[in-house]
């Protein structure tokens, strides 16, 4: 039967780009913006044999999923957006996916539940396929083939999100440092964070704190004005720099990320400070190289001590684990896959239940 | 009737007993297990342990704390009393587990010896109000700590994850360090008050006749309920905080098992049969 529904011309196919052999620089250019990914629908709509098709955009990924009513079809969809992104075609083959038919499916399966993300197992990519099929679904460029894969990948997502543990446990160190307070203080809704240090990973572990409902973010950091500018982004208050420890007990964690050669926080303030607030813990988490904290922080009883590597650690423990569920989420969505392509097949075949498109 | 009370809470412990298993297979497989079925578990064998021990007491006539047998039977009670009421209201992952676990361990081993339960003194409340009121919120209040000891221990394992930074496997079941102070500080506060009513209503009875006051059992018990005073008192203060609360109410929890032993021998006079073995019994 699947080589009658070969034969007959109809298949579903994937073809694109993704971050497990394009370099970032190279996805940059591949990237399709909102303008460029509707010029390039407009171009679509009129290739003949393209019966349906979805169009999946993100930092990680470009790929069509869609239903070829002829051979040779998939390849025109290729050529068309190389010419669209300037890009070199023969360059674009040689590290581009092309599936078809059931492994297209399960491929869609996968990216669905996270199992082909950079970060495995995130949940992010199942919320911008849904977006995807919600945009060609409003083109009016999906029908009874994609509507059914695309639906049943999302069951077959949340199927493997329940019951795998390939979501469980933070991979990121700021999303680990979040957790980690949370182990502490339960629900963050009382918990004030004082982040010393305006870059990159403290600015990440303060959105991740404010993402998870963190009472309050105060920052502080050598130059005042860096501290204001970031706590507006952050719609957080700064702190003068010199204010950090006189003030330290008015938090419960503290994120110490700067670029300072020396210590920024010494054993002896956080100490004072766990004397006027003796019955609440306190989180003490130095994401900076060389270190902020004096370790010697750790001695002081009801304090959390955490560094870069201890962070790096947890999340690399987590991520082990998810990937031994890799194997058992994988076999979950090969049956699905097998399933579905079943299904899908009568529905490819000439004369089947319905060849024409509908929303 | 058809079964009599030392049946049925062998039926109430075996329903413990399936709540540590249940939570004993999940842990091993590093999963959680579903909250409402070990509630419910637990919840069936708490009402046929409380049909268990109404049985005895409509037996003997009066509150079922005779004796050893009866004593720890109504304080595994207890402690499920608080956790069907705690467990409900804060939704704490684990202390199901251990709550079932502590109280099929308290249940089987009352039930396992017999000689707990050969003889009982009726004499010890005589039908007196004020006693069986002073036994019964005493043995609450002992209920009150052994939970408390539950969190405390649950609090001593989530401080040693975040200490050690093992926080994965099934580390990760386990509530929230300030969740667990809490619960714990305010446990400790509801355990004191109670013991403290019920040390107020021995002496306004017993006030009137010290000769029927055992030194030995007032001793164990008093530096019991100011053991507890004062570790409360230094909570508040701040001066006893983190895991060195958990410790000391761990520790003092044993010492409260083991001041059982001096209140069940201060009833030597008057002992009688066992209710279950004296079926003649009116």
């Amino acid at each position: 039967m699947s080589e009658e529904a070969s034969n007959s011309g109809a298949q579903v196919f994937v073809l694109g780009a993704t971050h497990h052999r394009v370099p970032i620089e190279v996805r940059e250019r591949l990237a399709l913006g909102k303008e460029g990914a509707e010029v390039l629908r407009g171009e679509l709509a009129k290739v003949a044999g393209l019966r349906e098709y979805v169009l999946l955009s993100t930092c990680n990924r470009v790929e069509f999923y869609g239903v070829q009513e002829v051979p040779g079809v998939a390849e025109e969809v290729l050529s068309k957006f190389c010419r669209r992104q300037s890009f070199d075609e023969q360059q674009f083959r040689s590290f581009a996916i092309q599936l078809r038919n059931r492994d297209a499916i399960q491929h869609l399966l996968e990216v669905s539940s996270g199992l082909d993300s950079q970060m495995l197992g995130e949940t992010e990519i199942f919320g911008q396929v849904k977006d995807a099929y919600s945009a060609a679904q409003d083109k009016g460029s999906t029908g009874v083939v994609l509507n059914r894969v695309f639906q049943k990948a999302f069951q077959a997502a949340k199927r493997v999100r329940t019951e795998t543990a390939i979501t469980i446990g933070q991979v990121s160190v700021a999303n680990v440092a979040v957790d980690l307070a949370q182990d502490i203080f339960g629900s963050l809704e009382e918990t004030r964070v004082l982040l010393i240090g305006a870059g990159e990973i403290g600015e990440k572990t303060a959105q991740a704190f404010k993402s998870r409902g963190a009472f309050s973010i105060t920052v502080a950091s050598r130059r005042f004005e860096r501290a204001v500018e970031l706590a507006e982004t952050l719609g957080a208050s700064a702190l003068p720099f010199e204010q950090r420890e006189h003030r330290l007990h008015e938090f419960d964690a503290v994120v110490c990320a700067t670029a300072a050669p020396d210590t920024v926080l010494s054993a002896e303030a956080v100490h004072h400070a766990l004397r006027k607030r003796p019955a609440r813990p306190m989180l003490c988490l130095d994401l900076a190289l060389p270190r902020d904290i004096e370790p010697g922080v750790a001695k002081t009883e009801n304090v959390y001590l955490y560094n870069l590597d201890d962070l790096a650690k947890v999340a690399e423990e987590n991520r082990k684990a998810r990937e031994a569920e890799v194997a058992k989420a994988r076999a979950l969505l090969g049956e699905k896959a097998e399933s579905l392509w079943q299904a899908v097949m009568k529905r490819l075949m000439p004369g089947g239940d319905d060849q024409g498109r509908d929303t | 009737m058809l079964f009599d009370e030392r049946q049925v809470l062998w039926v109430a412990a075996a329903c413990y007993l399936a709540g540590l298993v249940l939570g004993t297979v999940s842990l091993i497989r590093e999963k959680r297990h579903s909250r409402v079925t070990m509630f419910s578990i637990i919840a069936v064998g708490y009402l046929l342990q409380t049909l268990g021990l109404v049985m005895r007491g409509q037996e003997v006539r009066g509150c079922p704390l005779g004796n050893i047998f009866e004593i720890v039977q109504f304080a595994s009670w207890s402690t499920t009393s608080l956790y069907l009421l705690i467990g409900a209201t804060f939704r704490l992952s684990m202390l199901g587990y251990l709550s079932s676990s502590l109280a099929a361990a308290l249940s089987l081993t009352s039930l396992s010896v017999p000689s707990w339960d050969a003889a009982r003194n009726s004499a010890l409340s005589g039908g007196n109000a004020f006693v069986a009121m002073h036994a019964g919120l005493a043995m609450f209040a002992y209920g009150v700590f052994a939970l408390l000891a539950l969190t405390s221990l649950l609090f001593l394992l989530r401080d040693h994850s975040l200490q050690s930074k093992r926080l994965g496997g099934w580390f990760t079941f386990l509530p929230s360090l300030v969740q667990l102070d809490l619960i714990g500080y305010r446990l400790q506060g509801v355990g004191v008050g109670l013991l403290s009513i019920a040390m107020g209503v021995g002496y306004m009875y017993w006030r009137l006749d010290e000769a029927t006051v055992d030194r030995a059992k007032l001793l164990a018990v008093g530096v019991l309920w100011i053991a507890y005073i004062i570790s409360l008192a230094l909570r508040v203060s701040g001066r006893l905080v983190g895991r060195r609360f958990a410790w000391v109410c761990l520790l003092l929890y044993v010492a409260a098992l083991l001041t059982l032993w001096p209140i069940d021998r201060s009833r030597h006079p008057g002992t009688e049969p066992a209710a279950s073995s004296t079926q003649a019994t009116p």
